[in-house]
């Protein structure tokens, strides 16, 4: 019928009724793995609670291979989709064992005794998270990146064509978040699992997704590749902060810029700058910055931190005008940092400035 | 693979069975008249009608012995789909106050019926406490449409067996003073009025929720994960929800009727058999329930009668010695648990 494994025809998902986001129009092929980002509260888990039939969608549908999903019975669905939620697992002698073969659900019998096919696939999916040597130790005793892998054998248990997981990554350390994600990725290309899943952290999102959606408001505002979506033009105004407060170069966000007149010149450049950057921002002091190229590993921080930035095209001499500009700063300021950026034949201008804040004897001997 | 667990699930059922037949002979056998083994078994097996003990034997021993162990097992069945409605190893027939329910109906029948002296089978008992324990079930479900909060719901359940034990008293108070000694005994929770026909009666209830608990087991053990993850494998947790509800009544409330109030078995032997198990698969802890129970509570009724003969303790009173530490070890161990942040 078409070449998408899922999609959604207008679809609208709410609670009581009420539509909360409209006209979701999600298309993934087999293998694929789409993300939902957007701030907190914006329906990413009512989505998804939609997607897997937790809650009645108000009116569209969704097609898996091309069949209704509302319309298929319930175990049919539960023979496709496979959930990792954020509910709790509870259960005082429940084993990583006994979690991970109630995947099994829906092909045993009517008695629910595994079968030693059963057997097999519990433990291949426990194998495939490498959770095999957890099998017999009690979930509740696993730290949190245990149990998420036990949750996910669960899933593959299920033996599903595709995997639903509402933020994933929540109570995951660094570690933990990494083997998680690749282990999607892994699974997603060589069984040609579809993934669509939540998440907060949007370098992961960035990393780890074929599609990513935005949703805020009533309906997904963005749709597409990663490359389409991480743009400060889309990101910004999706979690409402203020225009390039987000960067796309280090992929996070700074935090308020200090207020007040500028009575510190940075000379920065080349990644050295950025932690002094900081350090002035917890002080309270605003800052000027400078003269960094737009290319440079300190620019993103410094457009977000300082007051103002003496920027220059990469790949060219320092134009002679802002050089004047960044001079006239450096000699309205108290103190002058130099952070200990490299000055070669590029950067001529930033020794001018130098020389300029001994002369005037601002430079600090400590950079901060 | 499984080669410990299984051990440990053929050493626990072994013991168990071993331990009720048992405790069965010795009920039969111990008592203001002691009954030889030898007699005993030549009664048993050979059909001795016509010795000396054999009346005692038929008519007072091995109905109470039966019915102690039927009801232990049904109360500590119903306790254990309490705890897996509730995924709350705290609840039981009691805290959702389907027992006090049921004992409100009966006691309002056993008045009527007294003050009129009319004859009062087993299964009109049954029926009483059945009504009785749906109604109080209505209350909880009509409460659980607003309520989605379960621990607000056990909340629910407990004000409504407040309700029912305050009108249980206003009944009590009221009935003229012959009824109450009839009634006194009941209310108090005993085995010592079995017949044949309550043993028959428990007996078919009994079997039939341990069938019907049979097919529970597989739902169950999905329903442990939680409401989501259940909803996510495909099975009808509304239909689920309410055969829980209605078996677990139907138990209590057969329960009530023949012996009254009888504390602590519902909450504190699923708990045990968790313990000695140490699973949470219904397959193994449904059938271990039922033969726990009825262990437990045989155990219980041999000792209220024989350990003060010719004087006889009222079940409870055995029942919350042994199951009230349970109770308090499980709060206990749960506190310590919810400190660590587990």
């Amino acid at each position: 019928m078409s070449e998408y494994f899922f999609r959604t025809d207008a679809l609208s998902v709410g609670y009581h009724g009420v539509p909360l986001i409209r006209d979701i129009a999600l298309s993934l092929k087999r293998g694929e793995i789409l993300t939902l980002i957007g701030p907190n509260g914006a329906g990413k888990s009512t989505i998804l609670k939609s997607l897997t039939r937790h809650l009645a969608a108000i009116c569209g549908d969704v097609r898996i291979a091309g069949d209704s999903l509302f319309k298929m019975p319930a175990d049919a669905a539960a023979r496709i989709i496979s959930v990792v939620l954020t509910e709790r697992v509870r259960g005082e002698y429940l084993s990583a064992w006994d979690v991970a073969a109630s995947g099994r659900y829906p092909y045993t019998g009517r008695f629910g005794t595994l079968s030693g096919e059963d057997r097999r696939i519990v433990s291949a999916a426990l194998a495939e998270v490498d959770a095999s040597a957890l099998a017999f130790h009690r979930f509740e005793t696993l730290s949190d990146g245990q149990r998420q892998r036990v949750l996910l054998a669960r899933a593959l248990a299920q033996e599903p064509e595709l995997i639903v997981l509402d933020e994933p990554t929540s109570y995951l350390d660094l570690r933990y978040q990494t083997e998680l994600l690749a282990l999607l990725q892994r699974l997603a290309h060589e069984k040609q699992i579809t993934v669509i899943l939540s998440l907060h952290e949007l370098d992961l999102a960035r990393k780890l997704s074929d599609k990513v959606a935005c949703v805020s408001g009533d309906r997904i505002r963005h749709i597409g590749t990663p490359d389409q979506i991480f743009r400060p033009e889309i990101i910004c105004p999706l979690y409402e902060l203020p225009p390039n407060a987000w960067s796309p170069f280090n992929g996070s966000v700074e935090l308020p810029q200090p207020d007040g007149t500028p009575e510190t010149f940075v000379i920065a450049g080349c990644g050295t700058g950025t932690d002094t950057f900081r350090a002035l921002q917890r002080a309270g002091r605003p800052f000027y910055a400078g003269i960094l190229f737009t290319n440079d590993l300190d620019f993103p921080a410094a457009q977000s931190l300082a007051a103002r930035v003496f920027a220059a095209e990469p790949f060219r001499p320092i134009d002679a005008a802002v050089t004047a500009e960044a001079l006239a700063a450096l000699r309205s300021c108290q103190s002058v940092l130099y952070t200990g950026v490299p000055i070669a034949e590029g950067n001529q201008a930033l020794k001018a400035l130098l020389d300029e804040a001994r002369r005037c004897g601002t430079l600090q001997d400590n950079v901060i | 693979m499984h080669d410990h667990a299984d051990n440990r699930t053929v050493l626990v059922f072994a013991l168990l069975s071993f331990g009720l037949i048992g405790l069965l002979l010795f009920g039969t056998a111990v008592g203001s008249v002691r009954i030889r083994p030898e007699a005993l078994l030549s009664i048993l097996l050979q059909g001795g009608e016509n010795a000396p003990e054999a009346a005692i034997l038929f008519r007072l021993r091995l109905p109470r012995v039966l019915l102690a162990a039927l009801l232990g097992g049904a109360l500590s069945l119903s306790g254990c789909l309490m705890q897996a409605y509730f995924r709350n190893p705290i609840a039981g027939p009691f805290v959702l106050g389907i027992s006090s329910g049921a004992k409100l109906t009966v006691a309002l029948t056993m008045i009527t019926a007294l003050s009129r002296t009319w004859y009062l089978s087993s299964w009109s008992l049954v029926l009483a406490a059945f009504a009785g324990a749906l109604i109080s079930m209505g209350f909880v479900l009509l409460a659980a449409r607003s309520i989605r909060n379960m621990s607000m719901l056990l909340v629910a359940g407990i004000m409504i067996s407040y309700i029912c034990s305050a009108v249980t008293e206003f009944l009590v108070t009221f009935a003229e003073d012959s009824d109450i000694a009839n009634l006194h005994s009941w209310s108090q929770g005993s085995f010592s009025g079995a017949n044949w026909s309550d043993v028959v009666v428990s007996a078919l209830i009994v079997g039939a929720a341990m069938i019907a608990s049979v097919f529970l087991a597989k739902p169950m053990g999905a329903w442990l994960l939680g409401e989501s993850y259940a909803k996510s494998v495909g099975f009808n947790v509304r239909d689920f929800r309410l055969t829980l509800i209605l078996l677990a009544s139907l138990l209590a409330g057969c329960c009530t009727a023949f012996a009254g109030p009888v504390s602590f078995v519902g909450i504190a032997v699923p708990n045990l058999a968790r313990l000695l198990l140490k699973t949470e698969r219904p397959q193994l802890l449904l059938p271990a329930c039922v033969l726990l129970g009825a262990v437990f509570c045989l155990g219980c009724d041999i000792i209220a009668r024989c350990a003060f003969a010719p004087l006889e303790l009222s079940i409870s009173t055995v029942t919350a010695l042994f199951g009230a530490p349970v109770v308090i070890a499980l709060l206990i161990r749960r506190s310590k648990k919810r400190q660590m942040g587990g």
